[in-house]
């Protein structure tokens, strides 16, 4: 569990587990977060919104995601984490929390805007045949745009999530980086990108150290092949039913 | 004419700059067919869909006049569409299935008034899908995805899902116009069967069609009701020459 390759006075420990429990603290909350907001500001756009109020926040939400992850970072450091240690009466607003906050809002621009398509493209004809049984406005978006356009948002979802995961330079800025198994989402964490980033710049060429951080790698890669995978076989399930 | 459930007065329906339907007034008898002819462009399906103000969900559109449904203007500000739509059920020119089981898709309709007595929702279904000619062809894949259906069936779900709400009124475009003839006749088969519980407008393009299955027949051209008689009228003694060109197939 324990992460010290550079102990001193005791053996090197090369455990990952803190790592991974850190990268999916801060990923799950993430789309904990953005999820919910992602596809409501999708619906919002989408079914309520006038077409100048669309033409105004859709582009507003496309530049979010051009923001670069040093900047957003910054923001996490400056207003996040004090304001979660004003809140939460905490010391230090550098945790968990936060990086799920920031990561949160990097997401949403890329879940807002596949969902709105998705949405976008269902047929009129399942929103008139809505309609005209005497479904509301409401009801017609939650129970019949919204299924049909699911394997659209999954893929959203997924994307975001797939961009959380892979995150560095943020998480590494906000997250606190302590190398120790959190126990809630106001501890500091430390994710499997960070140690990678952190380290792989002073580590001496051929040792256990270095050898450990390209493992570190590889697991990242699995869990995102995994995660790739499972939303594949998801997103085939529900087309299948659409179809 | 007696017993008039739906009653248009000098109704007006603009899209844009485009005046649409001009000045039309017309009684639409209870328990009767009334079919709506008309060549393309005609404004026949814009006045269908008025009556369950489905035009409402276009953008720019513009409406005077009144349509009254048993003697309330369906256009009053006061009024509730979603209640308009309760009572005015309507069947589209493409059959539009959710992407739902067979099931569900009927059962949408009730499910969406709040309904949640599962077996009242069950027998209704039932009901309607016979009421549909659909039961017998279903009944063992009622949780089938309804997009495995044939065209026609799926026409008929379509159909089924609307009485399930027990509409009064029953507007259909086109009903059969993508369907074979086949599907066609069983469209029309059972229209006839509906016609003793629901007031049903219909419209086709299909001049033997209305004759074959209408009661009551309205001509429109150009956006106005040229002539609106009984149907047997309409197609053997028409009151006027370009009535009578277009139901003789001189241009149309």
């Amino acid at each position: 569990m324990t992460w010290n390759p550079t102990a001193s006075y005791t053996e090197p420990e090369y455990g990952i587990g803190a790592m991974i429990i850190g990268t999916f603290m801060v990923s799950i909350g993430a789309l904990a977060i953005a999820v919910p907001l992602g596809i409501g500001t999708a619906a919002y756009l989408s079914d309520v919104a006038s077409p100048r109020v669309r033409e105004i926040i859709k582009p507003v939400v496309e530049i979010l995601a051009g923001i670069p992850s040093v900047v957003v970072g910054f923001l996490g450091i400056v207003f996040v984490g004090p304001a979660i240690a004003k809140v939460f009466h905490i010391p230090n607003g550098l945790n968990a929390l936060n990086g799920s906050i920031l990561l949160a809002v990097m997401a949403i621009p890329t879940i807002v805007s596949i969902s709105e398509d998705a949405l976008k493209s269902v047929p009129r004809s399942f929103t008139e045949a809505s309609l005209a049984l005497g479904g509301t406005k409401w009801q017609t978006l939650a129970r019949v745009k919204i299924p049909a356009a699911m394997s659209g948002i999954i893929a959203a979802c997924m994307l975001g999530m797939g961009r959380a995961i892979g995150e560095t330079m943020t998480v590494l800025m906000a997250t606190g980086c302590a190398q120790a198994v959190p126990h809630g989402f106001l501890d500091s964490v430390r994710t499997m990108t960070t140690t990678i980033a952190i380290e792989l710049g002073e580590v001496p060429f051929n040792t256990t150290h270095y050898y450990a951080l390209f493992a570190i790698g590889l697991v990242l890669f699995i869990i995102t092949f995994i995660v790739n995978m499972i939303s594949e076989m998801v997103l085939h399930k529900y087309q299948k039913v659409v179809k | 004419m007696e017993n008039a459930k739906i009653k248009a007065l000098d109704f007006n329906f603009y899209y844009g700059a485009h005046h649409v339907l001009k000045n039309v007034s017309a009684e639409v008898i209870a328990n009767k067919v009334t079919g709506i002819i008309g060549p393309s462009g005609c404004g026949k399906s814009t006045f269908l869909r008025s009556i369950n103000r489905m035009n409402d969900v276009i953008s720019d559109v513009k409406v005077e006049g009144k349509i009254l449904l048993d003697g309330k203007n369906i256009y009053d500000p006061e009024m509730d569409v979603v209640d308009i739509r309760r009572q005015v059920g309507m069947v589209f020119q493409k059959s539009n299935p959710f992407p739902k089981s067979i099931f569900d898709n009927v059962a949408y309709g009730l499910r969406i008034n709040g309904i949640k007595d599962k077996y009242f929702i069950q027998e209704r279904v039932e009901k309607s899908l016979k009421d549909a000619a659909l039961w017998g062809e279903v009944k063992d894949r009622l949780q089938k995805n309804a997009f495995e259906l044939s065209g026609g069936q799926q026409q008929r779900l379509c159909i089924a899902r609307t009485l399930a709400v027990e509409p009064e009124i029953l507007l259909m475009d086109e009903p059969a116009s993508a369907l074979d003839p086949t599907a066609t006749l069983k469209i029309e088969e059972l229209i006839h069967q509906l016609k003793s519980k629901y007031t049903i407008i219909i419209v086709t393009h299909n001049m033997q069609q209305a004759a074959r299955i209408s009661d009551y027949t309205a001509f429109f051209m150009l956006g106005e009701l040229v002539e609106y008689d009984l149907t047997s009228m309409i197609f053997t003694n028409p009151s006027k020459k370009i009535t009578e060109d277009y139901i003789t197939g001189r241009f149309g």
